[in-house]
């Protein structure tokens, strides 16, 4: 048994690759047998993943879900962000560029509503929740835009642990809702082509979050939404410990 | 030769995420701006003009291509490691900010595709 767990432990990111080949193919299954051909096989693999990072939390404690347990700590290679940001670019390869130049105006319309709503439904959320002082507010809310739009705004206002720990959460329940629900909801918000993948990228702004749910939902939709998607992370750490504050501010005064 | 792609994919990501860095310095921002974005320009502009240069070879197309299906297994290794546990137990306000907010999104998203109806692929 140590000898397996030495060998796989050794063998970090082969080990990753093998066990990433078979929960996909387990999830194929699954879809074809179970539900008919309804669920997405990648939408149950990618459940099957959280799964995976729920128990690995439950067994070390730790951030980083199942990656956390030495002999598959190559899942944190893998599914790392070099290797997740090295192929969403690849997958621009295949993409339409009459569809994606008209992308502009858009996605910029997109991008902005995606910042604020969030950022005012978790500054309301938190406000019904007793907090009234603006860094908090503002971290809480940040948060809803992304989980690196919360924490790096609160870094930046200096915001306590706990509403950073907050904060964080909603980012990450966010992004897990879309991945999970993107193929579910299709279907009734139209996302079945370039355009409207290009706005649920801006709307959604989470990258694992839309990335995942699209690949889900239609894997040719991706790189539409990917290419909004990942300036989304960066307008909102602009604006969040900046102007977003400052209104924050002038509503509770201080 | 396959590894021209991968090199081409590299290149492209390697400066597009550099000048995303240089845009967060530039913003004075803690964060990459659009580095991903502009790397997948980047590599369409590098396909469009290949294409038109008819040098387009099947080694550079199964270079990037390759990393381009690898995504699927990408993102269920992503999945693999987020902190699933903390988001799960972080109580009510974090439950109902994350899910209203998904909901807000979801319908605009609806509107807009109804008014702007695009073309499917």
């Amino acid at each position: 048994m140590s000898f397996l767990v030495d060998l796989l432990t050794k063998q970090g990111l082969v080990t990753a690759f093998a066990l990433v080949g078979v929960i996909i193919y387990l999830s194929h299954l699954i879809s074809k047998y179970l539900t008919g051909g309804r669920i997405h096989g990648s939408a149950i693999a990618i459940l099957a993943g959280l799964a995976l990072a729920y128990w690995g939390g439950v067994e070390t404690h730790g951030q980083k879900g199942i990656a956390d347990i030495p002999m598959f700590a190559g899942i944190g290679l893998l599914g790392g962000n070099l290797l997740r940001d090295f192929a969403i670019v690849a997958t621009a390869f295949e993409v339409d560029t009459v569809q994606a130049k008209r992308a502009g105006l858009l996605g910029a319309f997109a991008l902005a509503l995606g910042v604020i709503i969030p950022f005012t439904i978790g500054v309301m959320v938190a406000r019904f929740y007793g907090y009234t002082d603006a860094v908090s507010l503002t971290t809480i809310g940040a948060g809803a835009v992304t989980y690196i739009v919360g924490p790096v705004t609160g870094a930046a206002l200096g915001a306590s642990s706990p509403v950073m720990a907050l904060s964080i959460g909603v980012g990450v329940l966010k992004a897990i809702i879309v991945m999970i629900g993107t193929p579910f909801i299709a279907p009734f918000i139209g996302l079945n082509n370039p355009r409207s993948a290009m706005t649920y990228g801006g709307l959604m702004g989470t990258v694992s979050g839309v990335t995942g749910g699209l690949a889900a939902t239609d894997p040719k939709l991706v790189p539409y939404g990917a290419l909004i998607t990942t300036f989304h992370t960066g307008v909102g750490c602009l604006v969040g410990p900046s102007i977003l504050y400052f209104t924050v501010r002038a509503f509770t005064g201080g | 030769m396959t590894i021209y792609g991968v090199a081409l994919l590299a290149i492209c990501t390697l400066v597009g995420v550099g000048l995303g860095d240089l845009l967060g310095v530039a913003l004075h921002v803690k964060a990459n701006v659009g580095g991903v974005g502009i790397a997948m320009v980047l590599l369409i502009s590098a396909r469009v003009w290949l294409t038109h240069r008819g040098a387009l070879s099947a080694g550079i197309k199964l270079g990037t291509e390759f990393w381009a299906t690898m995504y699927i297994p990408i993102v269920v290794a992503m999945a693999a490691q987020q902190n699933v546990l903390s988001a799960a137990s972080g109580g009510p306000m974090v439950v109902i900010a994350a899910v209203l907010t998904v909901a807000a999104c979801a319908g605009v998203v609806a509107l807009i595709s109804r008014i702007d109806k695009g073309e499917k692929l």
